[in-house]
Parts: structure tokens; C-alpha cells; sequence
């Protein structure tokens, strides 16, 4: 077959591309017997409408749609090419789609013969559309990648300098840039989102964009133009001099990494970034000053800002190994203020190794005579870091057990056996642990204290380790469940499940394990109930 | 004073902090607004500084003013730097005009103490509440949160900033108390609860917003409750490497923990440079940049690589020398595991679990997964790892595929010296 010459309008007409390739692959013509060029774009519409950018594109998920207006219309005149009888049908993944919108913008001449071979390919290879280290796809991909890329340090890298108008018009910001591909309208539509109240113009050696912002009554505008001079571009403004400032002394002379800098900044871009100018200087002043740094004798301490009265020094960590049993000397003879003692003496206890780790000591809250004091196993993730005890998932299944029966939680004394969150880390996250018998034994006079204080007359236990911390033996939740029990001082205590027992539990018999559960706590509604 | 000046002074006092993304927060554009600013998912590097790190944001101290005495820090009280201050106004200003510039994404804004925690919490606060509010600024704002301001202040710091963060400073509460008197572990790990808390409530209201959609004519578009703002970016922190004589297998728990406990982002570590006017309490030489690296790839191996942090760094021995407990300086830590459990490898490419394709030496996530897409419908072989660009003469060592096999290569005794790189002098500047 002989080959054809297509010639396209333009270094990025996608529109073009796609069309012709359509065509060609209907017709069955190979990738080897096509040409490919480029047509230096006629004069360019200068009111052109916005392309979309690539990073969101819309793309149709097929290759053979006819298609759509507002990104890809097809020139007024030419008729779709008419399907040849067994010409191959394009139906292609969209990601493919996204792809050729991209590698379009790539300067390689051999771009297009690239793409319509990889069209070619997907057509009559079913297997290519998932191997992604396929040559063809992979070269096609790295110059995808080589693109955007480049977009993305246009993004970075433009500098506008301002322009004050004669007239008194608003300030002109303009920028000289010098891409490696043919970016500039890809990007443009970033500038606008970003800058969107202000003039600006970007110049380039091919293109040249500038934006008016909306006025009255008049809609923001975009307007291509063609290339530009590096002369024609601004210089430097008088507050450049404190970018300059900021470039010097935000770097650290003590870690030069002129590699690592150059990777991300490549020299190329240096002729038109005005910070670079200052990079070889800093970087040979840095090897004297560390230098002079460390040789310096360390310094006698100047205080010269008088230290403030009052600065909190109290509530100082403890030593994570230290072993305290930090109970108040003295505790108040008033039972609200000897609980916020005892809440403030928790958050230091190290008795066992658990409160290390955790955020906080999570103690009990509740009128201070509450007639009923409901005790679970210790803080979860939520109360863990909000502080306060059954505020995670069991807390709102125990807040609707309280509706359900008709309690209040206000008159409610809440608290835990162990007061420190105990977990392991399953990745990102924090996984509860049933606290050991030791750590329990260790936490129980905390518990203790507050029954004194609050000397209710009844307690809830919410399954094993608060029902042990209370009875003062090892207890058989299930088997004593839904039962008052004495405690070592004649205290009456209910036994039933914890509530994360029946979040735990088997979904399809939830609402059964609940009603039970229900039926446990019902046993201290009288007490809860009473008037303190 | 100058602006020049007190730039100058406040950019110095800020270069400590390592933490610069501008990534990771809501999508925003100034289309429809009065002032200037978008942000676009991930963030933008606008300029490298000499020493590698990227400039992103405005990095500056409100004042370097403080009273608190850190000995790690150049701004402590003790210290002999010169002093500045900006007004809430001039660093409104700045930002604006190198954001105009296109030199940065937004601002990173600190502050040393002064006053008290919360007057200084509530200038860091008024800065950025007149950038959004006074001139409708939609770029990024990374505010350094004060642990011991107000949960109020908090609050309203994360209706105007993209990221929060509270540095933690030293892996240890020990550590802290040592070199920062005034600085309390379990203040800073209470403040980060709060945060986490108002993070995950405003995102849960998000998607409940997002959820529910009010059709109120069938020709309108469904309208949306306006979702609650915090943080979009969430909350990072830092640590210094080096000012106490932590090791890595502690640190990288302290991460861990940080990242479980509270959502962080970012854990940045900083190897502690010596500071102009460095107290004498301090070791005045660095650490080497190395480990703070290998700290970074650890990191990464937890978040991105199913590494548990114990099982990254062996635990120091009893009576062990120098070295446990550390990460290995001249092999990174992916590398230095795989040497150790040699038994676990030659890995399959072609039938190996995805979890231990990712414990491959030198297969990035991104390798990984196209050799998954890839071996559903072919077979692998040595070519395609070759244009995969991944290190070859490393990954050929520990993987199995149609036409290779590493044979004895992976017992051999000299396997950890052939695949060691090759130190090379630092140049100024290398081609």
C-alpha cells in the first residue's frame, strides 16, 4: 500500500489527530504506511475558547463517538468519514483517550505515528489494554509524563513581574516563560483559576496568553497570541528584591544538597527563575559558614526577655519509667474538689506501663452523689482522645440502652476500671487490649476513690474486668449476668455485658442480644431513677 | 526596622522547620471570588532552596520573640539571635505579593511564645482570618498551632487553615522535659486529640452533607448544606533527630503511634543542625543528613509498604556495640530488611502475594502494581522489568521471573557490599 502524508493543523490539534485516525483505522490503513505532520498554525483565533485542561479531562469512553462540541468539534465542511465495510471499530479505554490528549503536546515529531501504532495495536490486540510495560505503551507513557511535567513547572516556575499603568489602570503582571512542549494553552486555564482577579500575560517563544479579568458587566476573557521575545518581557521590580531576601535566608547553610535541588529545579529553567541567581553564591558561603557554626564556642545564655509569671509549669509528664503512686497528700474534705483532684493526680500515674502510650487518663464523670455509678473496662480510641468515658461506638449504644430505659445519663456516675486506653497498632490503627490482671490490680484504687467519694448506692458492672474490679474476684459475666451481687464492702453490684460485647457480637442476633441486655440493666432503673 | 530586615531575621527563625506541602486539602479556584488563589489537590514546589528542600509556602515566624527556654531551638529565650517582629498586616502583605508573583502556594505561619500562649494563638489566628476574610485569599495557609492555647482558638485556627500542626519535637516525653522545661508531652498529644476530633466531626458532616441531597424542584440542581471547614489538609508534626540520644527504633514507634493516635499527615523529621549561638548543652556537630533520610524511608515503608515499625529496625541487643536499634546509614532500610530474611526470597513476580512484591528491594508501589495488571494476562520477564526503570542489578538479586533465577546469588556472603552504591564526593555541582 502506498503511503499517505497527514498533515495536521498545528503542533497540539488533537481534534485533527483524532479525526484523521478514526478515518485512517476505518479504512484499515497500517501504522507503517502513514506519515505524519505538523502545519504551522494559520492566524490563531484570538478570542479561542478555553481548552480543557488535562488533568480533569472529560473523556468519552469511546473512540468512535462522534464527538462532542465543546472539546472536540469537528471543522464545519468536512463529513465524518463513512465506515468501510470491515474496517476495524474503535473502541478504546478512556484512560487511552486521556492519554493521546496529553502525548499530543509532546515536541517528539514521531509523536503521532506513536499514538495511531498504539490505536492500531489496541484494535487488534485484545491483550495490550492490560499491559502497562508494553514498549509502545510504556515510551508513549514516559512522554505523557515527560508533559506533564513540564505543565507542572510552568505552573511552578512563571514569574510575573508587575507593570504600573500609565493610564491608571490596574497593575499588568506579566511573565516570561520558556516551555519544553507545547504547554501553553493547556495551562492557561490554570492561571485563570488562580489568578482570576488580576491582568495578567504570560509570554512564550510559540504562544503568548494574556487575561483580562471581569468588569462591569463584561465576563473575564482569555486571549492567545503569538510567540514572544525574551526582550519584551519586564524587568526585575522593586519588590522582587524581598523575594530575594526570603530565598537567602530561608535556606539552611548547614545542609547543602545541590543534587537534590537540581533534580526538581533543573538548570534549564535558571535563565528565567531571578532566585537563581543567588544559588552559587549561597551554596559557596555555606561550606565557610557551617564551618565558622561549629567552630564557634557554644554561647553563655542571654535572657534578655524577663521569663513570664505565671507560665505553666505544673502538670509536667512524669518520667515514662518512673514508678508513682502520685494520690493528693491531701485530699479535700469536699467531695467535688477531692474528684478533681484525683482526675488531676490520674493523668500522672505510671503505676503500670499502659498510660504511657495513651493521650490521657480518662476518669469518671457524674454528679458528684449519684445514686447509681456505672463502671465499663477502660477508655477506647474516642474517649481516649476526647477525654471523657463512653463517648465512642459502646458509649452510643449505652446512651440508648439510658433512653430506652428512661434513665438520664446526667445523674449518672460513669466511669471505667482502668483509666488509661490500652491498644496495639494494626497499621494506622489502634486496636483495643483487654488490660492485663496486673494492670487492673494497679488501677483499682483510682475506682476505689471514686466509689468513696461518690458513695452511690448501687453500681452497674459492664462486663469482666469491672465486675473482678468491684466484687474483688474473677466473676462469670455470663453465667452472673442480669444479677445483683455484693460486693467486699456490702456494695450492690449489677452484672451484665459490656456493650462492646454485643457490637461484637453475631449482627443477625443483635437486636435480641440488646433486648436482653436491656432486661439486665432494667433490674437497677429504681436506683437510677431515685432522687439523689 | 526594614521589612527587608525583619524578613531577613524571620525567615532565618523559621528555616528550622522542615514541614513545607501545600498538598492534600480541598480543591479551591478564585473563579467567582473577589481576590486572588486556588488550590489544586497537590501541592506545587515554586523554588528549591540550595539545600534541596522545596519552597512552597511563605515560611515565616510572626515574631521570634519567645519565652520558652528550648535548648534545640535558635529562638529560645536564652539565645542571642536578633529579635523581630512583623505586624499582622505586613505579613498579609507579603503573602499576597509573592503569591501575586507566583512564588508560593499560600503561607506557613508561626510564631515564638509571646505574652502568653493564647495572645500569641490569637495574632497567628488574625493573619490568617484577614487573608480569607478581608481579601478572600483561597491558597493554602499552614498555621503552627500553640499546644497550650485555648480549645477555642484551636478551633478557629482550623476554620481558616488548610493543615494545622504541633510539633512533638522529641520522640520522648523524657527528652522533652530535659531540653524544653516549659514544653509537655502530654499537652502537645492532648492538643493533637483535639484536633483529630474537630478533623474527623468536620469530615463526618462533609459526607453526611454530601449524602444528602435536597431536590426541592425537578429542574434545580440538588443544593448542599455548606459542609463545616477544618483543616482540610488534616495535621502534621515534627520531630528532631538528634538533639538527645533517641534511637531510630524508638523514634519510627513514636511515629507510629502519632500516625494511629491522632491521623497525622506528615511526621517530618528534622536532623537537628547546629544552630548559630547553640547552647552548650548541645552536641555542636550534625548528625549525618543520612539518617534523617533513611528516618524518611522508614517512614514511608509504614505508610505505604505494610511495615509494622518494629520490624524495620532490630532491637538493640543487650551488651550490643554501637549500631542496634539504628537504622543502617549506607543501605536504606527496604534493602537492609531484605538481607536479613534472605529465607523469604527469591520472590515469584509471577505468583507472589502483592504484600511481598512491595517488600521487593527497589519496586516502588507504582512498579507493583503494573507488574500485577501486566502478569494477569502474560507472563513476566527480565525485559519488562528493565522498562520499568527500576534499579535492575538490586531487584534481579531478590526476584524469580520467566527467564531469570538469582540461583546462589542470594546466599552469597558479598551480597550486601555488591548492591551497597558507590559513595561518590560531592561535587558542587554534579552533571
Amino acid at each position: 500500500m502506498a503511503t499517505q502524508t497527514i498533515t495536521l493543523d498545528g503542533d497540539t490539534d488533537w481534534p485533527g489527530f483524532r479525526r484523521e485516525a478514526r478515518g485512517l483505522l476505518t479504512r484499515q490503513v497500517p501504522p507503517d504506511d502513514i506519515v505524519w505532520h505538523t502545519r504551522e498554525s494559520a492566524e490563531l483565533d484570538l478570542f479561542a475558547s478555553l481548552p480543557d485542561e488535562l488533568d480533569d479531562p472529560e473523556a468519552s469512553g469511546d473512540f468512535a463517538d462522534a464527538a462532542s462540541p465543546a472539546s472536540v468539534g469537528e471543522a464545519p465542511g468536512r463529513p465524518a468519514p463513512t465506515p468501510h465495510p470491515g474496517g476495524a471499530s474503535a473502541v478504546v479505554p478512556p484512560a487511552f483517550l486521556r492519554l493521546c490528549e496529553t502525548v499530543v503536546l509532546h515536541e517528539d515529531p514521531a509523536r503521532f505515528g506513536l499514538l495511531y501504532r498504539l490505536l492500531w495495536r489496541l484494535v487488534h490486540e485484545p491483550g495490550l489494554r492490560d499491559d502497562p510495560i508494553d514498549p509502545d505503551r510504556v515510551r508513549a507513557q514516559h512522554m505523557a509524563q515527560a508533559v506533564r511535567r513540564d505543565m507542572h513547572k510552568m505552573k511552578a516556575f512563571v514569574r510575573f513581574r508587575s507593570i504600573e499603568q500609565a493610564d491608571g489602570g490596574a497593575t499588568l503582571h506579566v511573565a516570561w516563560f520558556e516551555p519544553f512542549h507545547h504547554i501553553v494553552e493547556a495551562v492557561a486555564s490554570f492561571f485563570v483559576r488562580r489568578f482570576t482577579s488580576m491582568r495578567w500575560a504570560i509570554m512564550t517563544p510559540e504562544r503568548s496568553l494574556r487575561w483580562e479579568p471581569a468588569a462591569a458587566g463584561r465576563e473575564g476573557t482569555l486571549t492567545f497570541g503569538p510567540g514572544a521575545r525574551r526582550e519584551d518581557a519586564p524587568p526585575a521590580d522593586a519588590g522582587e528584591a524581598l523575594w530575594l531576601t526570603y530565598y537567602r535566608h530561608i535556606f539552611n547553610p548547614a545542609r547543602l544538597k545541590l543534587a537534590m535541588m537540581q533534580k526538581e529545579m533543573p538548570r534549564r529553567y535558571w535563565r528565567n527563575l531571578p532566585e537563581a541567581e543567588l544559588i552559587t553564591p549561597l551554596s559557596v558561603e555555606a561550606m565557610a559558614r557551617s564551618g565558622r557554626m561549629i567552630e564557634a564556642p557554644a554561647s553563655v545564655p542571654a535572657r534578655r526577655i524577663a521569663p513570664v509569671a505565671g507560665l505553666r509549669k505544673h502538670a509536667r509528664s512524669p518520667a515514662p519509667d518512673a514508678v508513682l503512686a502520685p494520690m493528693p497528700q491531701a485530699l479535700s474534705s469536699d467531695p467535688a474538689e477531692a474528684l478533681s483532684q484525683l482526675r488531676e493526680a490520674t493523668q500522672r500515674c505510671r503505676e503500670c506501663p499502659i498510660g504511657a502510650h495513651a493521650t490521657q487518663a480518662v476518669f469518671g464523670e457524674g454528679p458528684v452523689r449519684a445514686a447509681l455509678m456505672v463502671v465499663g473496662e477502660q477508655p477506647g480510641d474516642q474517649e481516649d482522645l476526647r477525654g471523657r468515658p463512653f463517648v465512642g461506638p459502646s458509649g452510643r449504644l449505652f446512651d440508648r440502652a439510658v433512653a430506652d430505659l428512661g434513665w438520664a445519663r446526667e445523674t449518672l456516675y460513669v466511669t471505667n476500671a482502668v483509666k488509661h486506653f490500652k491498644f496495639e497498632l494494626r497499621g494506622k490503627r489502634r486496636i483495643h487490649k483487654t488490660p492485663s490482671q496486673q494492670e487492673a490490680a494497679a488501677c483499682l484504687h483510682w475506682l476505689e476513690s471514686e466509689v468513696r467519694q461518690v458513695r452511690p448506692r448501687a453500681l452497674v458492672a459492664l462486663g469482666a474486668t469491672a465486675a473482678r474490679a468491684l466484687l474483688g474476684r474473677p466473676v462469670a459475666v455470663m453465667k452472673e449476668r442480669g444479677q445483683w451481687h455484693a460486693g467486699p464492702q456490702g456494695e450492690q453490684v449489677l452484672v451484665t455485658l459490656h456493650p462492646s460485647a454485643l457490637l461484637r457480637g453475631d449482627p443477625a442476633l443483635q437486636e435480641e442480644a440488646y433486648a436482653r441486655w436491656l432486661e439486665d440493666l432494667a433490674l437497677a432503673t429504681a436506683v437510677a431513677q431515685a432522687v439523689a | 526596622m526594614t521589612l527587608q530586615r525583619k524578613l531577613a531575621i524571620l525567615a532565618d527563625a523559621a528555616k528550622y522547620d522542615a514541614s513545607c506541602a501545600s498538598s492534600g486539602t480541598s480543591k479551591r479556584s478564585s473563579v467567582g471570588g473577589a481576590g486572588i488563589g486556588s488550590t489544586e489537590g497537590s501541592g506545587i514546589c515554586h523554588s528549591y532552596a540550595p539545600d534541596g528542600r522545596c519552597i512552597s509556602l511563605l515560611k515565616i515566624l510572626l515574631t521570634n520573640f519567645c519565652q520558652y527556654d528550648c535548648l534545640y531551638c535558635v529562638n529560645r529565650v536564652s539565645s542571642n539571635v536578633p529579635r523581630a517582629r512583623f505586624t499582622v498586616q505586613e505579613v498579609v502583605d507579603l503573602t499576597l505579593d509573592f503569591y501575586r508573583r507566583n512564588c508560593i502556594e499560600g503561607l506557613f505561619l508561626s510564631s515564638g511564645i509571646i505574652q502568653n500562649p493564647d495572645y500569641t494563638m490569637e495574632q497567628v489566628v488574625e493573619v490568617a482570618r484577614t487573608l480569607r476574610e478581608d481579601h478572600d485569599f483561597r491558597g493554602y495557609i499552614h498555621l503552627k498551632t500553640i499546644p497550650d492555647a485555648s480549645p477555642e482558638l484551636l478551633r478557629r485556627a482550623g476554620l481558616y487553615a488548610d493543615r494545622l500542626s504541633i510539633n512533638v519535637e522529641l520522640p520522648t516525653d523524657q527528652g522533652l522535659a530535659t531540653l524544653a522545661p516549659e514544653k509537655d508531652g502530654a499537652a502537645i498529644r492532648r492538643s493533637m486529640a483535639n484536633l483529630r476530633v474537630h478533623i474527623d466531626d468536620a469530615r463526618g458532616a462533609a459526607r453526611d452533607a454530601a449524602a444528602v441531597s435536597v431536590v426541592s424542584m425537578p429542574t434545580s440542581m440538588p443544593r448542599r448544606a455548606a459542609a463545616p471547614k477544618f483543616a482540610p489538609a488534616g495535621q502534621s508534626t515534627q520531630m528532631i533527630v538528634g538533639a538527645d540520644a533517641t534511637d531510630d527504633r524508638t523514634i519510627l514507634s513514636t511515629s507510629a503511634n502519632l500516625y494511629g493516635a491522632y491521623r497525622l499527615r506528615r511526621v517530618y523529621y528534622s536532623a537537628f543542625s547546629p544552630i548559630p549561638d547553640a547552647s552548650s548543652s548541645l552536641p555542636l556537630a550534625a548528625p549525618p543528613m543520612v539518617r534523617e533520610h533513611r528516618l524518611y524511608q522508614a517512614d514511608w515503608l509504614m505508610r505505604f509498604y505494610g511495615f509494622a515499625h518494629d520490624e524495620i529496625v532490630p532491637p538493640a541487643a543487650p551488651g550490643d556495640s554501637a549500631g542496634g536499634g539504628m537504622l543502617s546509614l549506607d543501605v536504606d532500610p527496604k534493602l537492609a530488611w531484605a538481607l536479613a530474611h534472605r529465607d523469604r526470597f527469591p520472590v515469584d513476580l509471577n505468583a507472589a502475594p502483592r504484600e511481598m512484591l512491595l517488600r521487593v528491594p527497589g519496586l516502588g508501589v507504582k512498579a507493583v502494581e503494573r507488574l500485577l495488571m501486566a502478569r494477569r494476562v502474560r507472563r513476566l520477564r527480565s525485559d519488562d522489568l528493565k522498562r520499568l526503570h527500576v534499579p535492575l542489578k538490586k531487584v534481579m538479586a531478590f526476584v524469580e521471573v520467566a527467564d531469570h533465577r538469582p540461583g546462589h546469588a542470594l546466599e552469597a556472603a558479598d551480597l550486601a557490599a555488591r548492591l551497597k552504591p558507590v559513595p561518590v564526593q560531592a561535587s558542587l555541582f554534579s552533571a
